[in-house]
């Protein structure tokens, strides 16, 4: 594994190394707003100590972005497939308009995580909350799977801000709460899963989440879960009249 | 070429911020660490600085800072101000010279105050004189720029990119319990000094990252209660709006908040109950000063520094503790940078403002 | 009434006497109009559903057909127009935003190229002919290094940054696959290709069978982002950020679930029969400087590779906007008139948001010369560029090459019937009906658009040869070749130029 020290480098040159080394292990330490990094990545391993900057794993397409810190705003933008695991929080705007590959953030997320996701054929990205999320979460979502687990929230409380899920025409988010958003949308629908459902639908990306922060897949599937649909009957439509 | 002031110039940039709970000192060179990490969100036409508590011997004055296009402006100003305040102390602000930093006026400092009999004749509480006295001459007085008017407070800034401004300005040779810092990105370089950031009136200064959507509404507003806005820029208004709500209406910093960046009404109806009506008043009251569209400012004032962001949370704010300090930073590196291992660190929801002052018991 | 509606056809189809009942008008008419009585055996036209898109009229083999405005007049008023009180009775009948297509046609707001006049050369200096004598339209557009710089040897290093480059300066705008049929693109790509210019995929992805014309392609990026991975960036000649267009400024966009299906949704990479909306601003975009991110993003993911254009509706401070968008690292701005094109705007954004092209381009091209940047970057002008002389027009006021959406479709059969939105036009271009897009044939549509541009640049040299100039950078920003009449001393500081006869 090469290692790279983030702070005696510029950080173009960082980003330089990272595209020149194809399919390896990279590590790179004392990152502190380093922005850009993995940024159309394909096959490259990048482990990462510090605060990266932001745009972190903007356009990925492959390889994998694990981060032992808190990532800033923009990670994952418009990502393609490939991995990233932040064990921190992310700022705002992570996973934007994602369309495949994973997203694991163990700590919080900020404002507009997952807005615009969107999935296509057999590609869906998911997207993983460990904490909460701030407002606007799935907002215009259009495919794929946000999950927010409350780690560490008491039982019962809201793990999201306002405007939850706001204009989402497809795909699902679930929380691991009883709380439904404050001011839910009524173009939504919620409802409690299953057991059947938490252990078909939730365990198998669960489980992969866990094992990235050390985490118990069993306790993370303890609870309830609300999964938050579009409501098929009351879809944002006929607002325009033709001339 | 038009200058701020001529044209409305808004501008995306960074900021950051440091506020010591204890009093204890900081040195300017901290702040500039932080903000220059943040060199990619400005473009090197405007970077700032403001310290509280860095003229502990000259604490019971006023200290003016003025950029000066020429002497003949200076010694116009002087009369001006020789007339209207009593100067203890003046002097050219010290600066180091740098390739970064061009075109500089010239910089001076004046430690000043109000003639009695001045402040006796117009019936005016000493701050609202220097506020009145400070607006005017900016308004009318040509080639001559007040920047900085606070009690044991100033504003440094000047065209370039922040930690240049920094070296220019020495602040490495400055301590304080509190820093705000900008650097800017306008969309339009008139190049002139006087629109950079932070703006001040008083020792209230404003750092703003964002556009803000409402300005001409908010502009207009203020200026019905005597307030000029000469640069067009949205740390002018937003300064002004927060002085009049603080300093005249006598509002708490969180009521002024709760105006600026009011939730939304169905919001204020969740919240019910005292909390509730407490917002519908303030929205209603001062329904011209909610500011929309992406804003996150640093306010600096005597004694204490208040973070907000706008309703939406448009734009990213970064908060962090560490023992009796207090971190702000449009991003995290920029806190992690002077702070690595800070014991809190959170951003702050939009419209939800943090305020910290110092310590019961230290003074300012 | 006629199913409830206060609202009288717009048109009426008359038949003249000599019809010969051949029957071509139904199979044209992708509208329902026209029947045959099955008893009679006679032609009927059913006024009502006609939106005047003309294929009837231009394929009756007999010239048996026109369509005229329907001649019944509502009472009058010179307050209350009867397009307004239509508007309000249709928003009265359906409780919905006003939408419709193609550029405003709001005669309110003047057009200022037909006002502005070109030089020619008399005595003083000689005019030339482009035809027999050398006249250069290569036209190169992207960002200028800030200085030279030399080798150990002294030999000047080439530190241009990539950019692009185009034989006339006339390039195609940007319009989706899924807004337009997929025989647009492959027109506009063959032709792009044949002309030595570029075409743009607007945002709705690059289909696979086009990625051979990628040295001729722009690829979009907008809010949406669909179909946007990083081997759609390297297929590009160029990418393009889309922030605005002129047509509908501020506002996002809204593909209908009926119209992804197929290869549209295996483009734009979205799940069939699902709305695909691009959000009003990009919700990674909020000031300035994330512009510089998502720009920075785009050179990286890219290895620098390619410029980045950065396209903007006309709007009131877009001199300002311009000279942030020069700073954030872009290459190249485009601006988008107020009379821009749309396959669907609401009606009410599209005639009143935004400033006309002139307008914007002067006061941008001036702005960044105030500021010493103008060559960092290059302008591309838009927004109803309807003829060579209106390209020549804004390369004299500022733009380095100009962009053209509605011309184009006009050159593949457009007939400005603004039925873009209903996705049956019956031109084959704004569907996605199989029949009906096999009307355009690609190969013959790329003739016609290399016959329009072919023209049009020999019409820009024999403009550029009157004044005696023969090289088009020696126009861009010419600004004494232009003189306006009939225009205000406003009108004439804004664009910069003089009255005729000053």
């Amino acid at each position: 594994m090469r290692r790279y020290d983030a702070a005696a480098m510029r950080p173009a040159d960082l980003r330089k190394e990272i595209k020149r080394c194809g399919e390896s292990v990279l590590e790179i330490v004392n990152c502190c707003g380093e922005r850009y990094l993995g940024c159309g990545m394909r096959h490259t391993s990048l482990h990462i100590t510090g605060t990266p900057g932001n745009a972190l794993g903007a356009f990925l397409d492959g390889g994998t972005i694990i981060v032992d810190g808190n990532a800033q705003d923009a990670t994952g933008d418009t990502m393609n497939s490939g991995v990233i695991a932040i064990n921190g929080s992310a700022g705002d705007a992570a996973g934007y308009a994602m369309r495949g590959g994973k997203l694991y953030i163990h700590g919080n997320a900020g404002y507009r995580a997952g807005v615009n996701m969107k999935a296509y054929g057999g590609v869906s990205p998911t997207l993983i909350i460990g904490g909460r999320s701030g407002s606007f979460l799935g907002e215009y979502l259009a495919g794929g799977t946000i999950i927010v687990l409350g780690i560490g929230c008491p039982e019962h409380s809201q793990l999201t801000g306002f405007f939850c899920g706001n204009g989402m025409y497809n795909g699902r988010i679930y929380l691991r709460t009883t709380e439904i958003p404050t001011g839910f949308s009524p173009h939504l629908l919620q409802r409690r899963i299953s057991r059947e459902e938490k252990e078909s639908d939730l365990r198998p990306v669960l489980t992969e989440f866990a094992a990235m922060f050390g985490e118990n897949v069993n306790e993370l599937l303890s609870g309830d879960f609300i999964l938050i649909e579009p409501d098929p009957e009351n879809r944002y439509k006929e607002m325009y009249a033709a001339i | 070429m038009r200058r701020e002031g001529e044209i409305r110039i808004p501008s995306g940039c960074a900021i950051s911020g440091i506020f010591a709970r204890d009093g204890s000192a900081v040195n300017g060179r901290t702040i500039r660490t932080s903000i220059a990490l943040m060199h990619e969100r400005s473009n090197g036409l405007g970077g700032g600085f403001a310290g509280y508590g860095i003229y502990p011997q000259y604490k019971d004055y006023y200290a003016i800072h003025v950029f000066y296009d020429d002497l003949l402006a200076r010694e116009e100003c002087e009369r001006y101000l020789e007339r209207h305040f009593d100067i203890i102390n003046l002097s050219k602000i010290p600066t180091r010279p740098s390739p970064m930093i061009t075109d500089a006026p010239l910089i001076w400092r004046y430690f000043v105050t109000p003639l009695p009999h001045k402040l006796q004749d117009e019936h005016l509480d000493e701050e609202e004189y220097i506020a009145r006295t400070v607006i005017k001459l900016n308004r009318t007085m040509k080639g001559c720029y007040v920047f900085s008017c606070g009690k044991n407070m100033g504003v440094f800034k000047a065209v370039g990119y922040p930690e240049d401004v920094a070296d220019f300005y020495r602040l490495d040779e400055y301590e304080g319990y509190a820093w705000t810092a900008h650097g800017r990105y306008p969309t339009n370089t008139p190049g002139w000094w006087g629109g950079s950031h932070p703006f001040a009136l008083l020792d209230l200064s404003v750092v703003h990252n964002g556009e803000i959507s409402s300005y001409d509404a908010n502009r207009r507003a203020v200026e019905m209660y005597g307030y000029s806005c000469n640069l067009l820029t949205d740390t002018e208004v937003i300064t002004y709006i927060l002085d009049y709500l603080t300093r005249k209406v006598r509002l708490t910093w969180e009521e002024a908040a709760s105006v600026i960046a009011a939730p939304f009404w169905n919001t204020i109806a969740l919240k019910g109950g005292d909390e509730g009506k407490r917002l519908a008043y303030l929205r209603h009251m001062f329904s011209e000063f909610l500011i929309t569209g992406p804003f996150s400012i640093l306010v600096g004032f005597n004694g204490g520094m208040m973070a907000l962001n706008d309703r939406l949370k448009l734009r990213s704010l970064v908060a962090a503790e560490k023992g009796s300090k207090v971190y702000f930073a449009s991003e995290e590196s920029a806190i992690r940078i002077i702070e690595p291992e800070p014991e809190r660190i959170w951003s702050p929801k939009g419209g939800e403002c943090v305020i910290v002052q110092l310590d019961e018991g230290v003074t300012a | 009434m006629r199913n409830g509606s206060m609202i009288q056809p717009r048109f009426r189809v008359v038949r003249e006497s000599w019809c010969t009942s051949c029957g071509r008008c139904i199979r044209e008419c992708s509208f329902g109009v026209h029947t045959r009585d099955s008893r009679t055996n006679a032609l009927k036209a059913d006024s009502s559903k006609c939106v005047d898109c003309q294929r009837c009229v231009v394929f009756c083999p007999a010239d048996a057909l026109y369509i005229e405005e329907n001649p019944n007049r509502m009472h009058p008023s010179a307050m209350w127009g009867e397009d307004t009180r239509n508007e309000i009775y249709r928003q009265a009948e359906t409780g919905g935003v006003l939408l419709s297509s193609m550029g405003s046609p709001s005669g309110s707001v003047p057009r200022y190229f037909p006002r502005l006049l070109i030089n020619a050369s008399q005595v003083t200096n000689p005019s030339i002919d482009p035809l027999r004598e050398p006249m250069e339209t290569l036209t190169f557009i992207g960002r200028g290094p800030e200085s030279i710089e030399r080798d150990r040897d002294g030999k000047l290093r080439d530190n241009l940054p990539p950019h692009l480059e185009m034989k006339v300066p006339v390039m195609f705008a940007a319009m989706s696959y899924g807004a337009v049929s997929l025989s647009v693109h492959k027109a506009l790509a063959m032709a792009a290709e044949e002309l030595g210019t570029y075409w743009n995929t607007g945002e709705g992805g690059l289909h696979r069978d086009l990625y051979k014309y990628g040295k001729n392609t722009i690829v979009q990026v907008a809010s949406g982002r669909f179909g946007v991975h990083a081997d759609y960036l390297m297929a590009g000649a160029a990418v393009e950020i889309k922030i605005g267009q002129g047509a509908k400024p501020g506002i996002g966009g809204h593909l209908t679930g009926a119209k992804i299906k197929g290869d549209i949704a295996r483009t734009r990479m979205v799940p069939e029969g699902i709305d695909a909306i691009s959000p009003a601003p990009h919700h990674d975009i909020y000031s300035i400087e994330d512009l510089r991110q998502l720009v920075s993003m785009i050179k990286e993911a890219t290895d620098y590779t390619k410029p980045v254009i950065v396209k903007v509706a006309a709007v009131h401070n877009i001199a300002p906007i311009a000279s942030g968008i020069a700073r954030s690292g872009a290459d190249i701005i485009a601006i988008d008139g107020f009379r821009g094109g749309t396959g669907a705007a609401p009606v009410r954004i599209r005639d009143s948001a935004g400033i006309p092209l002139e307008l914007a381009l002067a006061a941008v091209d001036q702005r960044l010369r105030d500021e010493h940047i103008r060559s960092r970057v290059s302008i591309i002008a838009s927004g109803s560029i309807q003829s060579s002389s209106d390209a020549a027009k804004a390369i004299a006021l500022g733009a380095d090459a100009v962009s053209i959406g509605t011309a184009a479709l006009c050159a593949l059969g457009c007939h400005l019937c603004a039925a873009c939105h209903t996705g049956r036009c019956a031109w084959g271009i704004a569907t996605q009906d199989e029949e009906l897009e096999k009307r355009l044939d690609p190969e013959k549509g790329a003739e016609r658009l290399c016959n329009l541009i072919r023209a049009w640049k020999r019409e820009i040299e024999e403009i550029m040869g009157g004044m005696g100039i023969n090289s088009i950078e020696a126009l861009r920003g010419n600004r004494l070749a232009l003189r306006g009449a009939g225009l205000t001393q406003k009108e004439l500081d804004v664009l910069g130029i003089r009255h005729a006869g000053e």
